[in-house]
């Protein structure tokens, strides 16, 4: 691995472009936010750098916290459903047969295949109070309701069927997120789990230990690593996600990546979109580094 | 201000995006050698054959690109021209764009068809003397409805703004100064009246009612309207119109305390590589007959005298297109507010969105 020292013409060759690029594309446009930040605007078109903190300040106006919490929440509630979700469907994939494996792995990588934008207008079609999903509830409604009208019980479920409105609510968004985010968590915890010696839980079963304790005392900690990449992994896009509160929100369950896209367009209030945009990218920062912090500690502990 | 659609149902974008074979791409520096005009327009909203037209007459080429909303436009111009000749923002735009000093002074000289339209938009407010625009379509913003599902027609902004009679089934526009316009109407003001006090009325009206409203559409309120979502939606009136074409049981009602009258406006960008070519272009649009074939293809009202005289009732009479001279003597004209006032109403958008 030490070779790149030796062929530092060759390393160049193959790293220049890509550096180039992160350097040209990412860091320049970052910095540029980063001064736009400590900025004001001085006329419609142009942008002060005064080095003011006021951007900053701005962040902890109640609108701007009561933002930043919905978006909180709603993102460690779906972080937390994807987990949930995708634990099973992780394990299932990491014990099916050596035949079966690649065509479950397909199928939930087959979602990326096709542009989030036209995925979410999908889930606008099934969603909606007039959507698949209503027309689904409404024939089982019908025929409950048939059943129950044999039996002299027809009030019971109402006198007129009721659609369910997803759209514009933060259960609507969070199905929407969940759907989306699901993937990120499997993939991890599948390979934490594809990783781990069997062995553990045989001898944990054939020692008298019921499935539940298995579960619990070995294999959950043994694949507590994939469940922290697939947290932090899902967490930090949901973070910042836009696309769908944008689509399925119909602009009531506003997240923060929303309140940014309107300074840079009709509030024309760069500097202050900035400071918004870069106190994500902190708080992405800071679970980064608590995570890091925490892995550092347990390996210190382990190693006694 | 027509806002676009991705919707595909609409008969009237399928016939345009054939007839136009737009392209997306970026204009090139180099147009002018080429005696090419790259023409930046809101999505469906020119006529069927007009730049071919105007190609053929002139041998001028145009490169056609779209926008979806003034934001947009302003935001790909604010940092210096990327190549565009002829830009059509809606008028506080164009204040903001005068303000800021990013357009070319018109030449009258090279636009005898100037001649054309009614003088009653001579001189507005926006651009006096009409030293850097001239109108090219204008129009209200009303609600959109369904028939069957309202007892009476929906006549006041009241339906949408404090009613609970069409709970969960409204839809008010996305865009934070015109929703709160809307709200100021109600109350008996001006749509310009940005008092500290109006806004946190607005911003209070809106809030009360927030439970109500199924959604703040972006630019789909008629797609919410003919998909049975919303009964009743704001929305511009050629949106109105072109859902009235596909649905006999939508109609479209401007409210009677007044409404925000718009007008979207040709104007030439500073830097941009062929002024005279896109002088020659307003000129072509600004011709009866060309006038008379956009406006009966797109159904905007005009400002167009003598190509409204080319066309029938139909359109001349239309009360979605042309609102009662009554209802237009209670209506305005937004104008910029600047950019402090812009920060309060954005700031109230945001405690509104944060809301509930």
């Amino acid at each position: 691995m030490e070779s790149y020292r030796k062929n530092i013409r060759v390393f160049l060759a193959f790293f220049g472009p890509t550096a180039g690029w992160l350097v040209l594309f990412f860091f320049v446009p970052l910095a540029i936010i980063w001064i736009y930040s400590f900025g004001e605007n001085s006329s419609l078109t142009t942008i002060k750098t005064t080095w003011t903190l006021d951007n900053y300040k701005r962040l902890f106006e109640p609108e701007i916290i009561g933002l930043f919490w919905r978006s909180v929440w709603l993102s460690v509630v779906s972080t937390a459903i994807c987990i949930v979700m995708a634990y099973p469907i992780a394990m299932v994939i990491a014990t099916a047969s050596r035949k079966a494996k690649p065509w479950l792995l397909l199928v939930i990588i087959l979602p990326f295949w096709t542009n989030l934008l036209i995925r979410t207008y999908a889930l606008l079609n099934i969603l909606g109070t007039r959507g698949r999903l209503n027309d689904l509830l409404h024939w089982f409604w019908n025929m409950g309701h048939g059943a129950l009208e044999l039996v002299g019980l027809g009030s019971l479920l109402g006198e007129q069927f009721e659609p369910i409105v997803f759209l514009g609510t933060p259960g609507g968004v969070m199905i929407g997120l969940v759907y989306v985010y699901l993937p990120f968590a499997v993939l991890p915890i599948y390979s934490s789990l594809e990783r781990l010696d069997r062995n553990y839980l045989e001898a944990s079963l054939d020692l008298g230990a019921s499935q539940w304790h298995t579960f619990r005392k070995i294999l959950l900690p043994l694949s507590i690593s994939g469940i922290n990449t697939a947290a932090i992994i899902t967490f930090i896009p949901l973070l910042g996600s836009f696309l769908i509160p944008n689509l399925l929100g119909r602009g009531q369950v506003d997240m923060i990546a929303n309140v940014i896209e309107r300074q840079f367009k009709s509030a024309n209030d760069w500097p202050f979109g900035s400071a918004l945009s870069l106190f994500l990218l902190y708080i992405t920062f800071i679970i980064l580094a608590i995570q890091s912090f925490a892995a550092m500690r347990k390996r210190n502990q382990e190693n006694g | 201000m027509p806002k676009p659609s991705i919707s595909i149902r609409r008969r009237r974008f399928l016939q345009g995006a054939a007839a136009v074979g737009m392209s997306f791409s970026l204009p090139k520096r180099s147009a002018a050698a080429s005696g090419k005009v790259n023409f930046y327009n809101w999505d469906t909203y020119i006529g069927e054959t007009t730049l071919e037209d105007f190609t053929k007459a002139t041998g001028i080429e145009v490169q056609y690109d779209l926008f979806a909303d003034n934001d947009e436009l302003f935001a790909k111009l604010r940092n210096g021209n990327p190549g565009y000749d002829l830009i059509v923002p809606s008028n506080d735009y164009v204040e903001r764009m005068i303000s800021a000093d990013m357009l070319v002074p018109l030449d009258h000289s090279k636009i005898p068809n100037m001649k054309n339209l009614d003088p009653a938009f001579l001189d507005p407010a926006h651009d006096p003397g009409r030293k850097y625009t001239v109108p090219y379509m204008w129009g209200t913003i009303g609600i959109g409805y369904r028939k069957s599902k309202v007892k009476s027609t929906p006549d006041s902004w009241a339906a949408l703004y404090q009613s609970d009679e069409y709970a969960n089934h409204i839809a008010l526009l996305g865009e934070a100064q015109t929703v709160m316009q809307m709200a100021l109407k109600l109350m008996g003001k001006s749509l310009n009246d940005w008092t500290d006090e109006n806004i946190a009325a607005a911003e209070a009206m809106i809030i009360a009612q927030k439970k109500n409203i199924t959604a703040f559409a972006p630019d789909n309120g008629q797609d919410l309207l003919l998909a049975g979502e919303v009964d009743l939606a704001q929305e511009w009136n050629g949106d109105i119109q072109q859902a009235m074409d596909e649905d006999d049981d939508i109609s479209y009602s401007v409210p009677k305390e007044g409404t925000l009258i718009w007008e979207d406006a040709l104007a030439i960008p500073k830097g941009g590589p062929n002024p005279d070519g896109a002088h020659e272009l307003i000129n072509y649009l600004l011709d009866a007959e060309v006038g008379a074939k956009i406006a009966d293809f797109i159904y905007y009202a005009t400002p167009n005298a003598a190509a409204r005289k080319l066309l029938g009732p139909e359109y001349n009479e239309n009360p979605v297109i042309f609102p009662s001279q009554e209802t237009l003597e209670k209506s305005e004209i937004s104008i910029y507010p600047g950019q402090e006032i812009i920060s309060k109403i954005d700031a109230a958008w945001t405690r509104i969105k944060a809301a509930g």
